[in-house]
């Protein structure tokens, strides 16, 4: 459907894409996942046409992409921070792909007006149409650049960080909604983000790049039982890196019991421990807890073994106290040598 | 109780009397004494000296060289500074400073230079001379002259504001499917209208009282080639004072129009 | 290497853009460059250090400078005032900075005689008191100072409206009076600004034609400023003079302009 290889690109000698292969499958809804200036934004871009790679191919529907400029591409692109015109009102932001297509192509007047109609119903704003862009909420503004870029019909749709500028609460209500959106149209889509919850929660597949590079592209579920390398496991899911010694099949801690590992070399190691990893039972077993917090999932723990501070996930049925002693037992890890 | 970040209001009165006093002594009343001059007599040598056909003619001419110097700035304006705004390219500070250049250069300067290339023993003067082409002392030095001038105006009002705007609207209208110059006319035209509004005002309000660089090329031919400064001096020099105040009154108008303009552009935009 | 970019239109907005700058300002200044050298090198110092010569750009550069200083104080006041006080007229105040920008220069030339001059509104009073302006060295300094002053407020202007509130009331917290808030906090930070704007006023007075001529006299050695005596060595087809003075003077700004910029960079390190 949507293909990339080998694509590489430096500004001012530093590598932003480093050999970048990807492929996307029609119909899936794929994240970007990485810290910032690991190329993923990059990489979008490389796709709509707003940057051009050294080296490298695009490929949409099989045909090569690279003497293709942007406005030919019928790719859908919301910006980071929407970049909706200014002087124009929601109504012809929206019509605005439409109607600067040649005249044979170009949909008639009426047609045009039923189509943005159609299309603010859709991201819910019907009746928003002549208000302009700084009279709207950011999240208004947000789906209006989502209209605007499914108004062209794109054979992809590309998303920069969709939620980035908005608060904590809209971005949940719109997440669930776009990926309800994206299944009822049948969309491709690929969007960045630096948030590990919004890509795991919401996507068919995730790419997680680093210094110009995917390094693992898997599903979320794939992606948190067998990270392919220590920085992906230290990057997803809260995890805690703790030095341990792999012997005879097992990593051994300081302060903790062991745990089973397969296919880690005998040696020094890293462990990283998620909260869901670490099981807190009341009884003296060289922790305390520090803090107990309740979050939408459960209550959390802060222990402390020895000079670690650790997250961990309390015993059902045990209320724990702050300052109490406890017992960690290590349900899993993933370990990389040292 | 004062907040600490305030003056005595003894203190406040002294200072914004001080500066209205410095404001209205050293720069309305320059402008008060060119009306009070202009009017000494009444309106009826103000009109007449205005109706006058060598003053008609300095009218004429003023506005036929902005005419001409005012669009080939606004072209060369909006250009340089869609390049030097929308991308990155070497040379890009050079071309900047260049583009200044003119406005660090003395007047009388941005004419010489003309007479060095077009005047009778310029580089290029005795070969137009025999193709019967003259350029210094006619209308041609004139308007070169008045283009020197004016020729950072727009570049140097639109330059920060389109950098400051960024590529992405651009950008957003290409990924719809928008070419160069509906990129251009839809989208950043209309963000830029204010500013470039601006830039002209300001381009034409100095074509149109340009002196020093103007005087150089012109040859002072009365109703050839005088624009109205040069008429203001010529009048000036010639004791006519009233007649002189009263063109130098017209241009002052023009000054006034200018600013109000300016401030409502600044307004607007 | 030119990166390439989504946008159309650098091609033709570079072409153009050379066009007009090579035609309109680069050729004609590439004469300036070198036509004083049909002179010789001695003969461009000679028609460089005629005595006549060195008091019009001893005018001339003394005066800019002057008239630069003058409107350091006076700008500084007007832009403090516009940006911190609120009193009926700031607006009109605020559009009245720009009227130097915007009045043609021989209409301020003519306006400041007509007001300086022995018989003028403020001439006379003037005079009385045993102060000659007009036709004097010191109405070349006062018509340089009237260029040059929106320069300094339009510069220090978004500087001190930037500052905001903040670092005074820390300085205040601190101990600091007002004065020594004023002092030692805001005084450094407008530093740089209230450099530039004084280099600007001083490049603008340097070249200074059409406000000066009514109001300098032009007697030579007294009061003659070197753009007039460009223009009378043009009047007797002394093309290679005016170019080699056109280029000292050219060559004087740039020296005080790197200065400037010197004293701009040493303030900017105190700040940032």
């Amino acid at each position: 459907m949507i293909e990339v290889r080998g694509l590489r690109l430096r500004y001012g000698g530093v590598a932003a894409l480093d050999g970048v292969d990807l492929a996307l499958r029609a119909g899936e809804f794929v994240a970007l996942l990485g810290a910032s200036g690991s190329g993923k934004t990059t990489l979008l871009r490389s796709l709509a046409g707003l940057e051009f790679p050294e080296a490298g191919q695009v490929l949409v529907e099989g045909r090569d992409m690279a003497a293709v400029p942007a406005r030919e591409r019928r790719v859908g692109f919301v910006f980071q921070n929407y970049a909706l015109f200014r002087h124009m009102t929601v109504f012809e932001n929206i019509a605005f792909g439409l109607r600067i297509k040649p005249r044979r192509v170009r949909p008639g007047r009426a047609e045009i007006a039923r189509r943005v109609e159609e299309l603010l119903a859709l991201v819910r704003l019907s009746g928003m149409g002549g208000r302009y862009p700084d009279q709207l909420s950011g999240g208004q503004r947000q789906r209006v650049a989502l209209a605007r870029a499914l108004a062209i019909e794109p054979r992809v749709l590309l998303l920069d960080e969709p939620f980035g500028a908005l608060d904590a609460k809209v971005r949940k209500e719109l997440r669930h909604w776009l990926r309800g959106l994206h299944d009822r149209l049948g969309l491709t889509s690929l969007f960045v983000t630096h948030d590990q919850d919004e890509a795991l929660e919401l996507a068919d597949r995730v790419a997680v790049m680093r210094d110009g590079r995917v390094v693992q592209f898997d599903t979320p579920e794939a992606l948190l039982a067998a990270p392919a390398d220590a920085g992906v496991a230290g990057f997803l899911g809260d995890a805690v890196p703790v030095d341990c010694v792999v012997r005879e099949g097992r990593a051994w801690f300081e302060g903790l019991p062991p745990v089973a590992v397969e296919g880690v070399a005998e040696g020094k190691a890293v462990a990283f421990l998620r909260p869901a990893d670490l099981l807190a039972e009341s009884g003296d077993g060289g922790a305390r807890v520090v803090a107990a917090r309740q979050d939408g999932r459960g209550v959390r723990l802060t222990v402390e073994v020895g000079a670690m501070l650790l997250e961990a996930t309390p015993a059902p049925g045990w209320v724990p106290r702050r300052g109490e002693a406890c017992r960690i037992t290590v349900l899993a890890a993933r370990v990389f040598p040292a | 109780m004062r907040r600490p970040t305030e003056e005595a209001p003894w203190l406040r009165w002294v200072l914004c009397l001080a500066a209205v006093g410095v404001a209205v002594l050293f720069l309305v009343l320059p402008l008060v004494a060119v009306f009070a001059e202009a009017f000494r007599r009444g309106w009826g040598p103000v009109a007449k000296s205005l109706s006058d056909p060598d003053a008609l003619a300095a009218v004429r001419l003023t506005l036929l060289v902005a005419a001409i110097a005012v669009p080939v700035n606004l072209v060369g304006g909006v250009a340089a500074a869609w390049a030097i705004a929308k991308f990155d390219f070497p040379g890009r500070r050079l071309l900047m400073v260049l583009i200044e250049l003119p406005f660090s250069v003395s007047p009388v300067i941005s004419g010489l230079v003309y007479v060095l290339v077009f005047g009778a023993q310029g580089w290029l003067g005795p070969w137009l001379e025999e193709r019967g082409v003259q350029v210094v002392f006619a209308l041609p030095g004139i308007v070169l002259a008045t283009i020197f001038v004016t020729f950072p105006f727009v570049a140097r009002t639109l330059i920060p504001l389109m950098q400051d705007q960024g590529r992405t609207e651009e950008e957003a209208a290409a990924t719809l499917g928008a070419g160069g110059w509906r990129m251009f006319l839809h989208v950043t035209l209309p963000n830029i209208r204010w500013a470039l509004l601006s830039g002209v005002l300001l381009c034409n309000a100095r074509a149109m009282g340009e002196f020093g660089a103007v005087s150089v090329v012109s040859g002072h031919v009365r109703g050839e080639t005088n624009t109205m400064p040069l008429h203001v001096e010529i009048l000036y020099n010639e004791y006519q004072f009233v007649a002189a105040f009263a063109v130098a009154g017209l241009l002052a108008l023009l000054a006034l129009v200018t600013l109000a303009a300016k401030a409502m552009l600044e307004r607007a935009g | 290497m030119r990166r390439r970019s989504a946008l159309p239109g650098l091609g033709l907005a570079l072409g153009i853009t050379w066009l007009w700058l090579g035609l309109i300002v680069l050729v004609p200044l590439a004469a300036l460059m070198l036509r004083p050298w049909e002179l010789g090198v001695a003969g461009v110092w000679a028609s460089v250090t005629e005595p006549r010569v060195v008091a019009a750009l001893g005018l001339s550069f003394g005066a800019a400078l002057g008239a630069a200083l003058v409107d350091l104080p006076l700008g500084l006041l007007i832009a403090w005032v516009v940006v911190r006080y609120r009193f009926p007229g700031r607006r009109v105040l605020d559009a009245a900075i720009d009227l130097p920008f915007a009045l043609p220069t021989a209409v301020a030339g003519l306006a400041l005689t007509a007001l300086y001059a022995p018989n003028g509104w403020l001439g006379a009073p003037l005079a009385e008191m045993g102060v000659k302006v007009a036709f004097t060295p010191l109405g070349v300094a006062v018509a340089l100072a009237f260029v040059g002053l929106p320069f300094v407020v339009r510069m220090v202007e978004p500087v001190l409206r930037d500052l905001g509130p903040e670092a005074e009331e820390a300085a205040a917290v601190l101990g600091a009076t007002r004065w020594q808030a004023w002092r030692l906090v805001v005084l450094p930070a407008l530093g740089p600004a209230l450099v530039s704007g004084v280099a600007l006023a001083f490049a603008r007075a340097v070249g200074e034609y059409g406000s000066v001529i009514f109001i300098a006299g032009n007697r030579p050695m007294e009061s003659e400023i070197a753009p007039l005596l460009i223009v009378a060595r043009l009047e007797q087809y002394d093309y290679a003079g005016a170019a080699a003075l056109g280029l000292a003077m050219l060559v004087l700004s740039f020296a005080f302009l790197v200065v400037f910029g010197l004293m701009q960079r040493r303030l900017r390190r105190g700040v940032a």
